[in-house]
């Protein structure tokens, strides 16, 4: 086994174990950390990818800024341990089986369909690592308009949380 | 050698279907919020490994974006959150149900 594949390995089970225990865990602050682990581990394969600027901007902005704030909500708000409710019989007996067929079909398709071979071929893997230089060129050129209107997204997000954050008189 | 894109995309699809499990499962809607950060992650995994497959950076650029709106999306929830624990004293989302049916 290569050393990439190793580390893709141990990545993924990292991810995989973070996502598991954001589902099991009882405590809120315990599915921030979990998802955390979730972040870290896709950033290394963001590097394995070898898109180094997309892993440096997941760990700024997601693990950064994103998960703070999450940590700050639930420190704020003091929530104890979740409670648990029973759910409806549908969900078990239907709904369950249902989610299972999915994944089925979505392994057969990814083993038998003609897109799915090429997919799984892996054909294009080789190519070369994402330029962060080449990134920004068509970031700035060809996507220049998209780029401009998430400054006004935010900028509305900004006020949104300003207006909802407000005391009313 | 190099890892085949299908090994990420099997993983994405894992990682998306976790996030599906817990934003049906969970009850407090801090984690179910949390989950669509989880959600939105394994796609965007899933652009980056299409975005080195076929050798261009449109996927990246659509990662950008993602996590852009994923920021916003954040700050205005979160206030939400905020406004909807200290209406109700309560982060379950099974107190929150005016608008069922």
């Amino acid at each position: 086994m290569s050393i990439p594949l190793i580390l893709f390995i141990v990545c993924a089970l990292l991810a995989i174990g973070g996502a598991v225990a954001l589902i099991l865990a009882r405590e809120p602050i315990h599915s921030a950390l979990a998802l955390i682990l979730v972040m870290m581990s896709l950033a290394v394969l963001y590097l394995l990818l070898g898109s180094p600027f997309i892993a440096a901007v997941q760990i700024l902005v997601y693990a950064g800024a994103i998960m703070v704030l999450f940590v700050f909500v639930i420190m704020l708000l003091n929530e104890g341990v979740e409670e648990r409710t029973n759910f409806s019989r549908l969900a078990k007996y239907v709904g369950l089986p249902l989610g299972f067929f999915l994944l089925l079909e979505f392994g057969h398709w990814l083993a038998h369909s003609p897109a799915g071979a090429v997919i799984a071929n892996g054909a294009g893997a080789s190519g070369q690592a994402a330029d962060t230089a080449k990134l920004s060129e068509q970031l700035f050129r060809q996507y220049l308009f998209p780029f401009e209107a998430t400054s006004i997204l935010i900028l509305i997000a900004i006020l949104g949380a300003l207006v909802l954050a407000r005391k009313e008189e | 050698m190099s890892i085949p894109i299908s090994y990420y995309l099997v993983l994405s699809a894992v990682l998306f279907g976790l996030g599906v499990v817990a934003f049906v499962f969970k009850r407090n809607i801090i984690t179910i919020f949390m989950s669509i950060e989880l959600m939105l992650n394994a796609v965007n995994l899933a652009f980056v490994a299409f975005a080195r497959a076929h050798n261009q950076l449109d996927g990246l650029v659509f990662v950008f974006f993602v996590i852009v709106v994923a920021a916003a999306e954040a700050a205005v929830g979160l206030a939400i959150i905020i406004m909807l624990a200290q209406n109700r004293q309560s982060l379950n989302v099974e107190r929150v149900n005016q608008l069922k049916f």
